[in-house]
């Protein structure tokens, strides 16, 4: 499943798509993330996944702007933790 | 004074049916942010179904529509073999056995009312708008949520009625009694479109031009949620928009395709989807008990 968190607004689209095929469940992404806006969870098909946390998902723009600075090198920890490639940003 | 956005409430049983040959009686109690729907269903199939407006608090209300789904018909809570609760409200249901997300119901419900060759679901609630793709099982492969604001949503519409004075179930219908399609409003945020049309109006623009402004606004911020997703065929469109063709015919003859007909009402896709999922974990149980 393509399970895509975010929103599109005057400024933008901000989606974070977590593709829970691809997903091993290790959990590591979610261990990662500093501000935890990705946590694991179990969804209604019984997968331990990957989901952006539902205080988070107005305003993901903002919650990872610390990991995507607007100079300078940008270090997505919770895509750089995940070897089978299972979490991509739009922006 | 006369509450313009009040659409009506009303319940349905099957004709012919009779719950006391049923295997399994399942029930789907989707709790909204603006209607709650209960549905019972005998062996998969639907046997009655409330829809109402959704209350201050979720235990309340899911209580309310489950009583109404159950009046006349001689069920009681205690006959259900399972409940599984979704919607907005799903985690405040006391009684529900389990809660399982809106967007894997719409996904099952949709299969259901508009069979398996339904490929992408519209789910337009009360409060978020969902674009949801499935297999033929009704096994969600993919979903975008719109998780900003209340845009093409059926609370944005109550508050839009609410301010041109038309009755909410009117709008589709007069925002096509125009001479020409006027542009769409720029915003479809409720708070700016709300001060756009105040403004349209006092420059004179007809009622159902404004109408037709909004619920094209609307239609084209749904087509943009698509168009990230994709849309493949068939379409469906599920909950309580999916009946204002204001906004449906316009976001159809945007994408290009037309939307399924359903069997059913559209409204209670959610807790159709519950019920079926409650079926399926009833089956579960005995096999279990069964092979122990
Ligand atoms: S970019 Fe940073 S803050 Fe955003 S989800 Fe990934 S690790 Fe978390
Ligand atoms: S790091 Fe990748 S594989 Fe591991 S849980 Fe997260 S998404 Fe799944």
């Amino acid at each position: 499943m393509k399970a895509n968190y975010g929103y599109k607004d005057g400024s933008g689209e901000f989606f974070i798509t977590i593709d829970t095929d691809k997903c091993n469940s290790c959990g590591d992404c979610a261990k990662v993330c500093p501000p935890k806006v990705i946590v694991m969870i179990t969804n209604d098909y019984d997968e331990v996944v990957p989901a952006v946390a539902e205080e988070h998902r107005k305003k993901i723009k903002y919650d990872c702007a610390p990991c995507k600075p607007v100079s300078g090198p940008r270090n997505l920890p919770c895509v750089a933790a995940c070897k089978p490639v299972a979490i991509v940003h739009s922006w | 004074m006369v509450e313009f956005w009040r659409w009506k409430e009303y319940r349905w049983t099957a004709p012919d049916a009779d719950w006391k040959n049923a295997g399994i009686i399942s029930c789907g109690i989707d709790v909204g942010s603006v209607s709650s729907q209960a549905v019972i269903m005998t062996d998969g199939n639907l046997y009655a179904y409330s829809n109402m407006r959704t209350g201050s608090n979720s235990p309340d209300s899911a209580r309310r529509a489950l009583d109404w789904a159950l009046e006349g018909t001689g069920l009681k809570q205690e006959n259900m073999h399972f409940i599984v609760g979704t919607g907005y409200g799903r985690i405040n249901i006391p009684f529900a056995n389990k809660a399982i997300t809106e967007i894997a119901c719409h996904a099952r419900g949709a299969n259901f009312m508009y069979g398996p060759t339904v490929r992408t679901v519209l789910d337009m609630g009360g409060q978020d708008c969902k674009a949801i793709r499935c297999d033929e099982k009704g096994k969600v492969t993919a979903f975008l949520m719109n998780d900003k604001c209340a845009a093409g949503t059926g609370r944005g519409m109550e508050v839009f009625a609410d301010l041109l004075q038309v009755h909410i179930e009117e709008v589709g219908d007069l925002s096509f009694k125009v001479d020409k399609e006027p542009p769409p409003v720029s915003s479809t945020c409720v708070v700016f479109a709300k001060s756009e049309a105040s403004a349209l109006l006092r420059k004179g623009v007809p009622k159902n031009e404004v109408l037709a402004a909004y619920c094209s606004a609307m239609a084209h911020r749904i087509f943009s949620l698509l168009e990230r997703l994709g849309v493949e065929k068939d379409f469906g469109i599920t909950g309580g928009i999916s009946k204002n063709r204001g906004v449906v015919d316009r976001l159809t003859k945007e994408l290009g395709i037309t939307s399924l007909t359903p069997r059913y009402d559209p409204q209670v896709a959610g807790g159709v989807g519950a019920a079926l999922f409650a079926k399926s974990l009833v089956e579960k149980q005995r096999a279990g008990q069964v092979a122990r």
